[in-house]
């Protein structure tokens, strides 16, 4: 069959004497040439946007002006600081801050210098600038380890379960809706008070777990509490980036270049779901903080000597009419780490991922 | 008050119980493996329960172990133990004489059950109205007063919140401890709704800032509904689901958060007693208080969880 002609269709022939075409259009176009022609903004990696939005983000960058300061504050500070957390001096007793006790007044009209005890000392003559130091040292501590526990479990979990789907997946959230529904705070109370003598058992009797005695059993046995029990939110949040993620063209694609199942999950899953990570992550830490503090403060956190925030601001209950400035810093602390960790993470959720912003608050 | 009454149409009556009988299998699984692990956790600890600082003679010891069956096997003790817990026996309280932890229980319970519930209405009434308000007045000075108030809420840890009000508010007007009159409870609820309230404040008022946006919110004032009709019928209505899903946590919280403010109170409640158990090493009580404790908390969150598939139709059964 003939093709339909199309009516009035103008018949156009290239005349190439009329077009003006000069020798110097066909050259190579230079580097100003191209530059004029890209009409889009330069591509910005992910950490670059991420942090000009954080930058962007006043109480953000505040917070983590603060959270800088804590890290310092509780790391460096007591390895410089002139007093030591456990040095008990029985002549200075429940001195306010910034007082001196009879002994360092002769010194210090003899001219010489002595370090203030900025926040005074408390009943056993224990300067409390430096147990708050050591105090928020614990306190970071176990809110960064619980949070790396968490990080590690909860995210393998949760892609493992995400990326097989069908039966294991079922199986799999089916113990973490179990271990969800445990009340944590009894479990872990429960956990700390009989985990204390089968891990000092343990240190005493194998030489390889002697680092346990010098970490602290109460220490060992609150990670072991939040590894047990707080990776579950994690997984689950995991496992939702990951349903919508295996969807996508670049892991078939991966799969059809024979990449193993495992290499999908670590190069391909978990690298993408990174921002949710390091959200979730961030605002961990203030609540494993919340917890220690909690069980410190009705006597089942970390052992004495160590001080811990919580600990500390139990002991200042004693005499807290006489000297309410132990309490009120003991709480102001450990207030503002938690705060500023919480904003933090807020602030890096709108930078990293601003689509958990709905679900969460 | 919000009615649903329309919710009901989508679900169909089998699916619901279906849903039901899967939820409480689950509870009863959790149950069990926290008795198992608490049971087990216990046998991990050297000694026994009757040791103090005169120790008793080996006949006394003897003696006591068979009075309370600790000479038996393990499993037979577990499961003489879970015998008694099923009808309702949580044992013996070992260093209360006479009294048994069922009776610790049932006096200490109803205390902490009338200010844990003051606490919980407070939370949820307040968040709500709070986060609303914060939500529609978006961006203004009232807007930044809650959230400052409700941020600041979430990182004060409860038992700071209380001493700091028992020691300022308690001493000036000598509400101390105990729960004599009404006044007497202001502060401990305080204390415990603090981080609940600033909870549920943020959730209500994201949500709400969620819902504004919706398509079907501008409809409804495009219809010339009135404003609070609008804000009721159809923004608080789905703003609250969040919020439910929220109850059973903030039971949890509330449960576990009474152990810190019934200390610093001296409310003669449950978590104290939980509390000056756990320093005495009262084993039976710890672990009956745990498994009334848990049995509590997970019924809840059973019933949080039936509620929200009523309240929201969208949600299928599975």
């Amino acid at each position: 069959m003939d093709k339909p002609k199309i009516p009035h269709m103008p018949t156009f022939q290239l005349d190439i004497e009329k077009l003006d075409i000069r020798p110097g259009d066909f050259d190579a176009a230079e580097a100003s040439d191209k530059e004029s022609l890209v009409i889009l903004r330069d591509s910005v990696g992910f950490w670059k946007e991420g942090l000009s939005r954080l930058r962007r983000n006043p109480i953000a960058m505040i917070s983590l002006v603060f959270v800088i300061i804590f890290l310092i504050g509780a790391f460096v500070v007591p390895e410089i600081y002139p007093y030591s957390y456990e040095h008990m001096d029985k002549l200075s007793p429940h001195l306010y801050p910034m007082q001196y006790s009879a002994a360092e007044e002769e010194l210090r009209a003899a001219g010489e210098f002595v370090f203030p005890h900025i926040m005074g000392t408390d009943a056993l003559g224990r300067d409390t600038m430096i147990r708050l130091l050591m105090g928020s040292r614990i306190s970071l501590l176990v809110g960064i380890v619980a949070g790396t526990i968490i990080l590690v479990i909860g995210s393998i979990y949760g892609a493992v379960a995400g990326y097989f789907g069908g039966r294991v997946d079922t199986v799999m959230m089916r113990i973490v809706d179990i271990i969800y529904s445990v009340p944590d705070i009894l479990i872990i109370i429960i956990l700390q008070v009989t985990l204390k003598f089968p891990l000092t058992r343990l240190a005493e009797s194998v030489s390889v777990f002697a680092w346990i005695n010098k970490v602290g059993v109460s220490l060992i046995s609150i990670f072991i509490v939040f590894a047990l029990l707080y990776w579950v939110g994690m997984a689950r949040i995991v496992r939702g980036q990951i349903l919508s993620l295996k969807q996508q063209e670049f892991v078939t694609a991966a799969k059809a270049l024979g990449a193993s199942n495992g290499r999908i999950i670590r190069r391909h899953l978990l690298t993408n779901c990174i921002g949710t990570l390091i959200v979730t992550t961030t605002l961990q830490i203030p609540s494993s903080i919340f917890t220690e503090s909690f069980l410190s403060f009705i006597g089942i956190g970390v052992a004495a000597p160590m001080p811990s925030l919580g600990s500390l601001a139990s002991d200042a209950m004693d005499g807290v009419t006489t000297y309410p400035h132990r309490l009120l810093s003991a709480a102001i602390w450990i207030s503002l780490i938690i705060l500023s960790f919480n904003l933090l993470g807020d602030g890096l959720r709108d930078a990293f991922d601003p689509r958990l912003k709905k679900d969460k608050s | 008050m919000i009615s649903y009454r329309k919710a009901k149409r989508y679900g169909d009556d089998t699916d619901m119980a279906k849903y039901i009988g899967k939820r409480l299998i689950y509870a009863v699984i959790t149950l069990w493996i926290i008795s198992v692990i608490t049971f087990t956790l216990m046998q991990l600890v050297p000694g026994n329960p009757f040791l103090s600082e005169k120790a008793p003679s080996a006949a006394t010891t003897a003696a006591l172990e068979a009075k309370y069956g600790l000479d038996k096997p393990v499993l037979q003790q577990y499961l003489t133990y879970m015998g008694g817990a099923l009808t309702g026996d949580l044992g013996p309280s070992i260093k209360h004489r006479g009294l048994t932890v069922n009776d610790i229980i049932a006096q200490g319970f109803p205390v902490s059950a009338r200010l844990g519930g003051v606490a919980l209405a407070v939370a949820v009434v307040l968040g709500l109205v709070l986060g609303s308000v914060a939500a529609l007045k978006r961006g203004k000075w009232q807007d930044n007063v809650i959230l400052v108030f409700a941020t600041g809420g979430i990182s004060m840890p409860g038992f700071l919140t209380s001493t700091i009000l028992l020691l300022s508010i308690g001493v000036a007007f000598k509400l101390t401890f105990g729960l004599g009159s009404w006044q007497h409870y202001i502060l401990p609820t305080a204390a415990l709704s603090l981080y609940p309230m600033s909870y549920i404040t943020r959730l209500t008022r994201s949500s709400m800032l969620d819902i504004m946006g919706q398509d079907y919110m501008r409809t409804a004032k495009a219809k010339g509904l009135a404003q609070p009709k609008v804000l009721f019928k159809h923004a608080l209505r789905n703003a609250v689901l969040p919020v439910i899903t929220y109850l059973g946590p903030a039971l949890a919280y509330t449960l576990t958060g009474s152990f810190v403010v019934e200390k610093v109170f001296t409310v003669p409640g449950l978590g104290n007693e939980f509390i000056s158990s756990i320093l005495n090493r009262n084993y039976p009580m710890i672990m009956g208080t745990t498994l009334f404790l848990a049995l509590l908390i997970i019924t809840m969150n059973v019933i949080v969880d039936i509620i929200y598939k009523i309240v929201d139709p969208r949600i299928t059964f599975k």
